[in-house]
């Protein structure tokens, strides 16, 4: 079966805000750069078609969809919007390939979370309208907060193993050039934090930036034409779990570890712990990532606490996670965070990822989550 | 074959309004950027002119500005002030509110094709603006003679004008 592969990829942003450029703006450049990275392809020539990955209480506009097409150069050419995570429309992209519909599709994600005033009430927007919204939680945090508990308590996590991990993440996005949260912290400076909600500090939980980032994504064939250093998607998969937060798997990212297995069998993965370079996974909160790591099938449930302990996370450990920071160090910029993931992932296997370069890295999995509340996940495999 | 529905009983009004029922709305505030292109477009209102930006490739003027060509994917540099008049290119009376009610006094919006000086542009790709249409009755749009009626922008007072859209009040017809 013929493969399909990354060609391009531009962003603009990650910073905590960008009044100078609209949203068009900022997506437009990310565009211009992606295209130009792709082989200097022309998007009114050369694209079959563009999906954009958006959310219409973000953008603050309803039917946020007829937005996408101008600044991506898709005007009057196949253009729908998914309400996803990037890496979801990176997933769509791939079946219209796959199914023979295009050879070549962009994909596009953004985020201006600085331009949302009431952000923490259209979070809570989305929780259920019924049972959950009239409760009116102090914080929604909490929801997160209540799992990050569970799965502590039944993998023998402690708080000083979060701030092992965040130390390594802030860490790591010091090699960084898009991570405005990059810092140098200890172990005491970490547990000095306030709780934001027990068992969770500001450090533990990713604040928010502004950015744009545009995927090219084309079959074997026009790929091996724009480039000769194609990242080539190997798999996909994603899963949704029960909405009902309070009867959802907390021990267990189950959704994350469905999306993984679909994944693998794609990519014919059978031991991801050995076949993995790295990996990038969604740290919106510092346990999601260990939990994420257990659920991509890179620990073992009876060991995740002692290979975070002993540095196999670590950029010189085993597999490191996230070796140019994740979203603890970036900030997320809402949707386009799956993407941000990708970028880290794309350049890595290029070997254009700057001062965070690995020496080894031609396989890894790529994971995305949607934030407070949700549990939808994605996988990518991806090789060189 | 249709599905047909017989018997029962219909729920009364107030039955009806017994129902248990969560009531919210969302508290949704925005602080968007208008970026470059539209920054330079109201601040240009505020002044009294009307800006757009000129793709060299495919000749049209955009107004509202953007800094990229939407149909030719060019980045756009070129600024070009339009003349506040036009021709109306199509106009509609609204008489009821989006909730239904009647409204006071009907408003006609209608869709005001820019002339740029220099620039000439073809019947369905041009400058257009959507505005609120002023100086005609509901029986001009009725019998369409306002269509391709000539209209000026009618501008707020200098000191009123804070770079909005509505610092233009509406267009004018100029009837010739």
């Amino acid at each position: 079966m013929p493969k399909i592969a990354l060609v391009g990829m531009g962003y603009t942003g990650f910073t905590r805000s960008s009044e100078h450029l609209s949203f068009r703006e900022m997506v437009y450049q990310a565009a211009v750069k992606a295209y130009n990275d792709a082989g200097g392809i022309d998007p009114r020539r050369d694209v079959d078609a563009f999906i954009s990955c958006q959310e219409d209480f973000w953008e603050g506009v309803s039917i946020s969809d007829e937005f996408a097409p101008d600044q991506l150069g898709g005007v009057l050419k196949p253009v729908y919007t998914v309400t996803g995570d990037g890496l979801h429309c990176v997933a769509n992209a791939y079946m219209m390939i796959r199914s023979g519909v295009a050879d070549i599709v962009v994909v596009e994600s953004h985020g201006k979370p600085s331009e949302i005033i009431s952000m923490s009430d259209i979070v809570w927007f989305s929780t259920d309208p019924i049972y959950v919204r009239p409760l009116k939680l102090p914080n929604p945090h909490a929801l997160q907060a209540l799992e990050a508990r569970v799965y502590m308590r039944s993998r023998g996590l402690r708080r000083e193993d979060l701030g092992l991990y965040v130390i390594q993440s802030l860490g790591n996005a010091l090699l960084s050039d898009r991570a405005p949260y990059a810092a140098k912290l200890d172990l005491d400076g970490y547990l000095e934090a306030e709780y934001v909600v027990d068992p969770l500090t500001a450090y533990d939980i990713a604040r928010y930036s502004d950015a744009a980032i545009v995927a090219v994504v084309a079959s074997e064939e026009i790929a091996r034409k724009l480039t000769d250093q194609p990242v080539w998607i190997d798999g996909v998969g994603w899963a949704t779990e029960i909405s009902t937060i309070s009867m959802r798997s907390m021990e267990e990212d189950v959704a994350t570890k469905l999306a993984a297995r679909m994944a693998y069998d794609q990519a014919n993965v059978k031991d991801p712990r050995r076949e993995f370079d790295f990996a990038e996974v969604d740290e919106r909160y510092s346990y999601k990532a260990i939990q994420a790591i257990e659920a991509l099938g890179l620990a073992r449930i009876d060991t995740v606490a002692s290979d975070l302990r002993d540095g196999s996370f670590s950029r010189s450990g085993s597999l490191p996670v996230n070796p140019s920071g994740g979203a603890l160090g970036e900030g997320v910029p809402l949707e386009a965070h799956g993407l941000a993931r990708l970028l880290s992932a794309y350049e890595q296997l290029r070997g254009r990822a700057g001062r965070a370069q690995l020496s080894d890295a031609e396989k890894a999995v790529v994971h995305g989550w949607r934030g407070l509340g949700t549990s939808s996940s994605i996988v990518l495999v991806l090789s060189r | 074959m249709g599905v047909s529905i017989r018997g029962g009983t219909p729920l009364r009004d107030e039955e009806f309004r017994a129902v248990i029922k969560e009531i919210d709305s969302p508290r949704a505030r925005y602080s968007m950027a208008a970026g470059i292109a539209y920054s330079r477009f109201l601040e240009g209102l505020k002044r009294g002119e009307i800006l757009g930006t000129y793709c060299p490739s495919c000749r049209l003027v955009h107004i509202p500005p953007k800094i990229y060509c939407p149909y030719c994917f060019k980045h756009l540099t070129r600024w070009v002030r339009a003349s506040d008049e036009g021709r109306v290119v199509t106009a509609v009376v609204s008489y009821l509110s989006a909730t239904l009610e009647t409204l006071e006094k009907p408003e006609i919006i209608g869709i005001i094709r820019l002339d740029v000086p220099g620039h000439r542009f073809s019947s369905y790709r041009f400058p257009g603006i959507l505005h609120r249409i002023c100086g005609a009755s509901e029986d001009d749009v009725k019998t369409q003679r306002i269509f391709d009626a000539r209209v000026k922008a009618r501008w707020l007072p200098e000191d009123k004008r804070t770079g909005s859209i509505n610092d233009i009040e509406c267009f004018e017809v100029i009837w010739g």
